[in-house]
């Protein structure tokens, strides 16, 4: 700590010309993608352990139920969806945790930039790193479960779309439970009643898909949900943060 | 409107003008259920395809419409809290949510009991009682969330957000459901879903369905009286409102 | 320079015990205000309300003159909060750390500034080993680095002297003497007794009670 000379502040021309037009908006969003990426990179298995879990628990199933291929094609889009659901929810409670645990959240809580866009990017690190490579692994499983031709295409494009709103839906019940030190069931709890219309026609998409009735119905549905839950879950997200970080 | 906002900010005006309403609704509820349970159960004519069974009606619809009326009541007064910071919302809102709970549960209950002698089964995956289901454990969550917290304000805060995002999210959950069940069963008799019921039939249904809202009405009031005196237990007011009873 | 930070009537009724009532403050420039209490007495939670974190009070707060909720967005801009926690991220390296502050104060990218932060707080040699690997310490001086790194008027620092070294102490003394000379402000608890001088004022809390406010 020198503290010799003081670069303080107002009329110090350093800061003002350092300051980024318009607030800085872009840059805090960019720098919290950057940052919530480089630090899932650097733990990789929270990355992995969702995706062998959703491996796994497919897994389970023939060999809970029946390994007769023609029994498993018809269940196969309901598992595959309800298993990647479950795989989703596993690495939700460590969103905003870490956050919690180290200060940041409280930092990140009293940027002068808006938290919902900011809560966004948090949300969106979560579903590029778990929702999708959820979506694009989902297929090899769907031949493991042999999954009718057709509807592969269907079931990743589902996956990817039902997961961002999982994603945000999930995030609420995130942060409304980051203040308390046993919210992982909780969580589980809040969160999966809400997740019932994204399964439903997340599933929906992959069985129209195989029955040939054209699935882009039930995308577009999925796409509304999507839209809807980006409209309301950050402002949720963010009222629910300003909660928990009193708790 | 304003007054009555600033009015309810007072627990001890909410006291005394509970203790006034809150036998009104006892009578009410006392006399339309009893009205209601008589007519519906013995003057009522029976089903021609249910026979007396059908009777269940009175109970089941009266506790479903109520479980969700107490859900958006619930996040209403949550709204209330979070936006005016009145605290007697928030005490009505954690008292209803038990009730709202068990309200779905009869409603489930009696469901599973129609469904004996109607699917020959105690549970189908009918859309109705799958919604039902699905609220029920929207409201375990509130009543979960509510008490996993120490401090009771954020515990108040956190329940009001979560009650509001549930309230957003029952209508998306029924229609799904609803399209959901016709996907996979198209041609089910469900067991409340005709239109045309004659009027010696539903006569008795909305007196019971009246009475349940005056029960629960009264039921809260009560409830609530009772939350207003712990929270308040160290105030003035209580301290001599509970020293010249004794 | 002139900054105010003024509360009216301050109160906080945290589940049915109040913390404080009728607290009056004013702060001005060039202060140091240092909060005392015993443990409990809502130290943390004041500097929360101070700091715009916890919108749970009753009275008012303003900024420069004005209500707080019309401040909000020019009062955070001259905000440096730092936490019980150091907001410090083991996963990442010092300088990591500092560019997500630097980003989130709305501020260029700009290595060279970060690199003279975390020197100012003797962290040189460490500017990319990952933070986990550092002392309490040395991770609390990542954290005061961001003092030097984005230039705010008003510091707000709760316990900032926890896990410093006695040498580290002196310096950031010296350096909250030097922000409030320079026409700064700073509002901090500590338990660790601070110099007096002439910019140094005392609040203090009393379990539940008055506040006593003064010298």
């Amino acid at each position: 700590m020198s503290g010799s000379e003081s670069h303080l502040s107002v009329n110090d021309d350093r800061s003002v010309s350092r300051r980024e037009p318009g607030g800085g908006l872009a840059v805090a969003l960019w720098a919290t993608l950057r940052r919530d990426l480089t630090l899932l990179m650097r733990r990789r298995s929270e990355v992995l352990n969702p995706l062998v879990f959703f491996a796994l628990v497919i897994t389970l199933f023939p060999i809970g139920i029946s390994p007769d291929p023609q029994l498993l094609a018809t269940i196969a889009p309901g598992l595959l969806w309800v298993a990647a659901l479950l795989a989703a929810l596993l690495s939700l409670d460590s969103l905003f945790r870490g956050d919690y645990d180290d200060g940041s959240l409280e930092q990140l809580l009293l940027t002068p930039q808006s938290l919902p866009m900011l809560v966004m990017a948090k949300v969106a690190v979560h579903w590029l790193l778990t929702g999708l490579p959820l979506a694009l692994m989902a297929p090899v499983l769907g031949i493991m479960l042999s999954l009718p031709a057709g509807s592969y295409l269907i079931l990743a494009l589902s996956l990817a779309l039902g997961t961002a709103s999982l994603s945000l839906i999930g995030a609420i019940g995130a942060a409304l439970t980051v203040g308390l030190s046993r919210g992982g069931v909780l969580l589980s709890l809040l969160v999966l009643p809400l997740y019932i219309p994204v399964l439903i026609f997340g599933a929906g998409a992959v069985q129209a898909a195989i029955l040939g009735d054209g699935a882009m119905a039930h995308l577009a549905i999925l796409g509304a949900l999507l839209a809807l839950a980006l409209m309301l879950a950050p402002w949720a997200i963010a009222a629910s943060l300003r909660i928990s970080i009193n708790g | 409107m304003w007054a009555f906002i600033n009015k309810l900010r007072s627990p001890k005006w909410f006291y005394a003008i509970s203790a006034r309403l809150q036998p009104v609704f006892w009578v009410a509820a006392a006399v339309l259920l009893l009205v209601g349970s008589v007519w519906g159960l013995a003057f009522a004519p029976a089903d021609y395809q249910q026979g007396n069974s059908f009777r269940i009606i009175y109970v089941h619809v009266p506790a479903a419409f109520l479980a969700q009326s107490i859900f958006v009541s619930m996040a209403v007064a949550g709204l209330v809290y979070m936006v005016w910071k009145i605290k007697i919302a928030d005490m009505a809102a954690a008292m209803m949510a038990p009730l709202g709970a068990a309200m779905t549960f009869v409603s489930l209950f009696s469901g599973a009991v129609w469904g004996v002698p109607t699917w020959g089964t105690w549970w189908m995956w009918d859309a109705r009682l799958t919604s039902m289901l699905i609220l029920l454990f929207l409201y375990l969550g509130v009543i979960a969330l509510r008490g996993a917290f120490t401090s009771r304000d954020s515990a108040s805060r956190a329940a009001s957000v979560l009650a509001m995002v549930g309230v957003i999210n029952i209508p998306i959950i029924k229609y799904s459901v609803d399209w959901w069940y016709t996907l996979h069963q198209p041609a089910t008799f469900t067991i409340t879903g005709r239109a045309a019921m004659p009027m010696e039939m539903w006569a008795p249904l909305l007196i019971m369905v009246l009475g349940f809202y005056s029960f629960f009405i009264a039921l809260t009031l009560m409830r609530t009286r009772s939350e207003i005196l712990r929270r308040e237990s160290n105030k003035r007011w209580v301290r001599e409102l509970i020293g010249e009873e004794r | 320079m002139s900054l105010s930070l003024q509360a009216r009537k301050l109160a906080c009724e945290r589940d049915d015990r109040w913390l404080f009532e009728d607290l009056d403050l004013d702060i001005q420039a060039g202060e140091i205000v240092r909060i005392e209490g015993p443990n409990g007495s809502g130290k943390t939670t004041l500097l929360k309300i101070l700091s715009g974190q916890l919108a749970d009070y009753q009275g008012e707060l303003f900024w420069n003159g004005i209500p707080m909720r019309d401040a909000r967005q020019a009062f955070l801009e001259s905000l440096l909060y730092l936490g019980h926690a150091p907001g410090v991220k083991g996963a990442l390296t010092p300088l990591e750390n500092l560019t997500w502050y630097q980003a989130l104060a709305g501020e260029r990218d700009n290595e060279a500034a970060r690199l003279a932060a975390l020197e100012s707080v003797g962290l040189v040699g460490f500017e990319d080993v990952p933070a986990g690997q550092l002392s309490a310490g040395q991770q609390r001086r990542v954290a005061l680095a961001r003092l030097e790194l984005t230039p705010r008027p008003l510091w707000v620092l709760d316990e900032p002297f926890t896990a410093i070294d006695r040498d580290g102490v002196a310096a950031l003394e010296e350096r909250l003497i030097v922000h409030a000379r320079a026409g700064g402000c700073v509002l901090v608890t500590t338990h660790h007794e601070l110099r007096n001088t002439d910019k140094l004022r005392r609040v203090h809390l009393g379990r539940g009670g008055q506040p006593h406010v003064g010298f």
